[in-house]
């Protein structure tokens, strides 16, 4: 796999909900050009028939009783919101015109 | 001199017979920060009107209602929320966040009657093995300051070496309870995958990510397991197996205990005087009655890689809700709501946590999944097949921590790879989802040295019982850092 350039890195940081200039661009590309080549020593290994893991333990389907319990007031949860009015959360427009 | 230097027994006794009370223990916590935290930078914030009030209320408590941790301080990693105390992970992106529930483990301390006095440092969302990932301070280790305490952990191992509380929680995604538990010299243990409730940690890494305890010696340290551990409704990752009695283990009494030693544990990177530590430990054990074979864990050499992908993944997925709408941090001045996510979290992050954003990002790009992501799960699987046949014939895995002792703040921070190769002999475990204990096993120019005892799924009584049998037989533990005496 070839190093990253610094459009890719542009793309994923797109992706990924983050600004970037041009500047960091270029540094994060090095360095994640270092990561990804040292991630290809992956390929050495043989994995056909191996399957993945995403958890360790034998656990499935985990249910509760289906009743109803009580969540937090909106107060409470509204604790933290910066921008809010009358109960509700407040963001800015989210079509351009 | 501190009373912090006796072990929970020898406490809960000063409080049985008088000796001192509640009140005074929670006033000490406070007067040794504020007396050594200028120096060591490890608690990001403090409650103190509230713990001692709480302590008050706990001194009326007759004593025959208390158990074994009752009254006794504790300091929360910052990545734990506690209900009406700011909780930051170390991130510009939290700053002044105020979570409004505990996390169970914060609900369990105080369940146990222990006393939560502040908030410790970290590497920002866990991402770093030194404390200088924090956007607030870099914690020092207390055996030398000019060192970092490791990480992401590293002010709750540092608390704890320096005296200012006798016990802290850490949490350990590759290593980040272990490896500063190593550097500064305590106990530190990663639990097995689901035997702690991640309910309240703010996830880093789902599938890999766990609780657990950090002291001053072993005994502590299986009683503040069991205080946190079991099953938890709100977290369906925590495994329904029965909490056992660790401390009714502790008899010092490991002849016959099958003890396997990778040979990759002590293979290239890994410092002689920290092989030469680990070959004393292992005489030790043999004193006492062990046996000691070599063995192998073929696909070691291959978990860093398939950690930091599969870690990087989940973070990426996890830390997507940091979006600058519901809580913390929110910038100004942007048109519409694409630049507002964008803005938050450009100014939010540091650039380490960017890094494995983006890294994790890339790996699960359709495109890259395949040959990034799924290889790496698969690579876990190996992983975890080599311990698995390991455990077949052997009831611990031993070998050293850290490939070295702590390193001098600002040395690794130019290189991201250098910096992650601090982790090798941790990571392994927690793709295995094994549990794992670091205990003191000698000093190198001052600087303390770890002993990692590795076990089964579940297998925390057999690592108790070995690190107990070996603590005993040495006194490591019992050194402390000159700072503790004061300046």
């Amino acid at each position: 796999m070839a190093k990253l350039s610094k459009e890719e890195v542009k793309h994923v940081a797109h992706l990924a909900r983050l600004a970037i200039t041009d500047e960091e661009a270029e540094k994060f590309a090095e360095q994640l050009g270092k990561i990804t080549d040292f991630a290809e020593q992956l390929n050495e290994l043989d994995t056909t028939n191996v399957a993945p893991t995403s958890h360790v333990l034998p656990i499935v389907n985990v249910m509760r009783e289906d009743v109803a319990v009580k969540g937090l007031d909106r107060d409470v949860m509204m604790l933290n919101v910066k921008e809010q009015e009358a109960g509700q959360v407040k963001v800015p427009p989210i079509l351009e015109d | 001199m501190t009373v912090f230097e006796r072990s929970s027994r020898e406490l809960k006794e000063g409080l049985h017979n008088g000796e001192f009370k509640i009140v005074d223990l929670t006033n000490e916590a406070f007067s040794r920060i504020e007396k050594l935290d200028g120096d060591v930078q490890a608690f990001l914030a403090l409650d103190k009107e509230k713990a001692i009030a709480r302590a008050e209320e706990l001194d009326k408590v007759p004593t025959e209602e208390r158990g074994p941790l009752f009254g006794l301080p504790i300091g929360v990693k910052d990545n734990i929320v506690t209900e009406g105390l700011e909780t930051t992970c170390a991130s510009k992106i939290l700053e002044g966040f105020m979570p409004i529930y505990d996390a169970t483990v914060v609900k369990k301390l105080r369940d146990a009657g222990m006393v939560t006095v502040g908030k410790l440092n970290m590497d920002e969302f866990a991402m770093g093995s030194s404390n200088e990932n924090s956007a607030y301070k870099t914690t020092k280790n207390p055996w030398n300051l000019n060192h970092v305490p490791g990480g992401s952990s590293g002010a709750s191992a540092a608390s704890v070496a320096a005296g200012e509380v006798p016990f802290s929680l850490g949490s350990d995604t590759g290593g980040s309870i272990r490896q500063p538990a190593s550097y500064c010299g305590v106990v530190g243990m990663k639990p097995t995958y689901g035997r702690v409730s991640r309910f309240g940690l703010v996830a880093f890494a789902s599938s890999l990510d766990q609780i657990g305890p950090i002291t001053r010696n072993v005994y502590d340290n299986a009683l503040l397991l069991e205080a946190i551990a079991g099953v938890d409704p709100n977290d369906s990752t925590s495994a329904d197996v029965p909490v056992p009695n660790y401390v009714a283990s502790l008899n010092g009494d490991i002849k016959g205990l099958r003890v396997a030693v990778p040979k990759e544990y002590l293979g290239e990177g890994v410092k002689e005087e920290v092989r030469q530590s680990i070959m004393d430990a292992l005489e030790v054990l043999r004193g006492l009655g062990a046996t000691v074979e070599e063995v192998s864990l073929p696909h070691s050499k291959y978990a860093l890689a398939a950690y930091y992908i599969l870690s990087s993944s989940e973070a990426s997925s996890n830390l997507s809700r940091f979006d600058g709408i519901r809580y913390g941090y929110r910038a100004e001045g942007v048109k519409n709501l694409m630049e507002l996510y964008k803005e938050t979290r450009a100014q939010g992050f540091g650039d380490e946590v960017k890094r494995r954003i983006m890294l994790g990002t890339y790996s699960l790009s359709a495109g890259t999944y395949d040959a990034y992501y799924k290889k790496a799960q698969q690579v876990r699987t190996l992983i975890k097949q080599d311990y698995d046949k390991v455990f077949e014939n052997y009831d611990v895995i031993v070998g050293p921590t850290a490939p070295t002792t702590a390193f001098e703040i600002g040395q690794n921070t130019h290189d991201p790879l250098t910096m992650y190769a601090n982790d090798i002999l941790t990571i392994p475990i927690n793709l295995a989802g094994v549990p794992a204990i670091s205990i003191p096993c000698g000093f190198h120019e001052g600087l303390p040295l770890g002993l990692q005892i590795i076990g089964k799924h579940f297998g925390e009584e057999t690592i108790y019982r070995t690190a107990y049998a070996y603590e005993q037989a040495t006194d490591f533990h019992k050194q402390t850092p000159q700072i503790w005496e004061g300046k």
